[in-house]
């Protein structure tokens, strides 16, 4: 019988990537709670430039709302709450900039993108990532991957979430503001208008709040506190 | 031992180097007017940098304006608080008495009727309101520039705010004195080619079209110069004070 190695603790995230991890954390949660706060004030999404409660909505989310003109199912109106929401939505923004332009930089510059996120080149094809896939949707012990690195599925999606999904949800937020969009008129003019812009603002928060929710419910799965312990310290435990 | 005066000596090198960038910061907000009112507590830092970006890269711009063709049909007016006795006489009159007091640091204080208003500088732009809650709409806006009313006035070059009060004392509000000057700042008398209506801030309204709704104070009646906000207003019911977000 060979002799079993005692567990180690490997190198598993550089500095950068943990503090930017739990600022944007930070910004995130922030972010999603005060957005939802200022939904309620009008709870109600348009295409194109304009939209009021005297027009047409695209959808109406099954909500009470903060304001009394808003016509929603409910005999109730909540009490107004968008001062301190926009002045956290908007701090919360800045933090979320500046901490991804850091990620992003050291990212480029300690090569993580390339070595840690962008796929091997054995599961660049698509059968391997099917296969992937499928075992993520089985929830399958297999899916949970190497505690030192990540699986394609994840960092497709790390990388889906940093380079798309996040730049969008910048994007449309700024082209809501009017003193942006006196700067720069066609980055509200290219997305189809100022109420497409916070429809397309409210419909990326949706993704990145599932996307979210299913990180968190995939390092449930793969181990809470070893996963978590691993993004503070920066070390995960081995037996290899 | 070692690693805790490292470590001592690392958090207090960063305290050191972030107490005194943060001065510098401090005092080159305050030279380049980079500082709101509102940069103290809690959201302040997210406030000054808003306002600062605003400050130092979009303060000459300008908002966007529509073709005729876009102009909402239906425009939305939004609650408002019941009226004042002293206004609904106002009303009940046709508005003939309604004046603008210009005061504060200027060299002619003025009071002007809504027709001396009409006979000042004149112009129409097509903005849209955007509401902090969400909602907009787009309206052809016609009056005086805040501008020409400040320049009639004499506004003299220590100025840094302009405060303005409504007939609805809950919505005194400010803006510093580029926002005042800015071309499209517009003391609207006019909207969509008719007389404003009241429910739109009728007869006069103020028209800040780069910021927020809540900048475009309904049912205007003063305006005052000033170098400082202290003592003036109430405590903005906890809203930002700069709006272009």
């Amino acid at each position: 019988m060979p002799p079993t190695t005692p567990p180690r603790r490997a190198p598993r995230h550089a500095a950068f990537v943990r503090v930017t991890h739990w600022l944007t954390t930070i910004a995130i949660f922030a972010l999603l709670l005060s957005g939802f706060e200022v939904v309620l004030s009008h709870p109600r999404f348009y295409w194109g430039e304009t939209g009021n409660v005297n027009m047409a909505p695209a959808f109406t989310l099954p909500v009470p709302s903060s304001r009394a003109m808003v016509p929603t199912g409910y005999s109730f109106v909540l009490p107004d709450q968008n001062g301190w929401s926009l002045y956290l939505h908007f701090q919360a923004a800045w933090l979320l900039l500046f901490t991804g332009l850091v990620y992003v930089w050291r990212g480029f510059a300690k090569r993580h993108f390339q070595r840690d996120l962008v796929p091997d080149a054995g599961h660049r094809r698509w059968p391997a990532l099917r296969a992937e896939l499928a075992a993520h949707l089985r929830l399958a012990t297999a899916a949970r991957g190497d505690p030192l690195s990540y699986n394609t599925v994840q960092r497709l999606s790390y990388l889906l979430l940093v380079f798309a999904l996040v730049p969008l949800i910048i994007w449309t937020g700024l082209a809501m503001a009017p003193a942006f969009t006196a700067v720069f008129p066609r980055s509200v003019d290219l997305l189809g208008g100022r109420q497409s812009a916070r429809t397309l603002h409210f419909l990326a928060t949706i993704a990145l709040a599932l996307l979210t929710l299913i990180h968190v419910g995939m390092i449930a799965l793969a181990g809470f506190r070893a996963r978590t312990k691993a993004m503070i310290t920066g070390t995960a435990e081995t037996t290899s | 031992m070692s690693l805790l005066t490292r470590r001592a000596l690392l958090v207090g090198g960063v305290v050191t180097a972030g107490a005194a960038v943060g001065a510098a910061a401090r005092a080159v907000g305050r030279k380049y007017g980079l500082i709101p009112p509102d940069a103290n507590g809690l959201y302040g830092a997210g406030a000054t940098m808003t306002y600062a970006a605003h400050r130092l890269f979009g303060r000459h711009a300008l908002a966007r304006e529509f073709p005729r063709a876009m102009i909402s049909e239906k425009p939305f007016a939004n609650e408002l608080a019941p009226f004042s006795e002293a206004f609904l006489r106002h009303q009940a009159a046709g508005f003939v008495d309604w004046r603008l007091e210009v005061q504060g640091l200027v060299d002619r204080p003025l009071s002007l009727s809504l027709p001396q208003l009409r006979a000042m500088e004149q112009r129409s732009q097509i903005t849209e309101v955007m509401c902090e809650e969400g909602w907009s709409y787009i309206a052809e806006w016609s009056g005086t520039p805040l501008a020409a009313v400040l320049t009639a006035a004499g506004a003299r070059p220590t100025a840094r705010y302009v405060v303005y009060f409504s007939a609805d004392p809950y919505w005194t509000d400010s803006i510093d004195i580029d926002e005042a000057k800015h071309p499209q700042t517009l003391l609207a008398l006019g909207m969509n080619g008719g007389d404003l209506p009241v429910p739109f801030g009728g007869p006069l309204r103020l028209r800040v079209p780069r910021q927020r709704g809540y900048k475009s104070v309904k049912f205007i009646n003063r305006i005052v110069v000033t170098d400082t906000l202290t003592g003036i207003g109430p405590d903005r019911w906890g809203y930002s004070w700069y709006a272009g977000a």
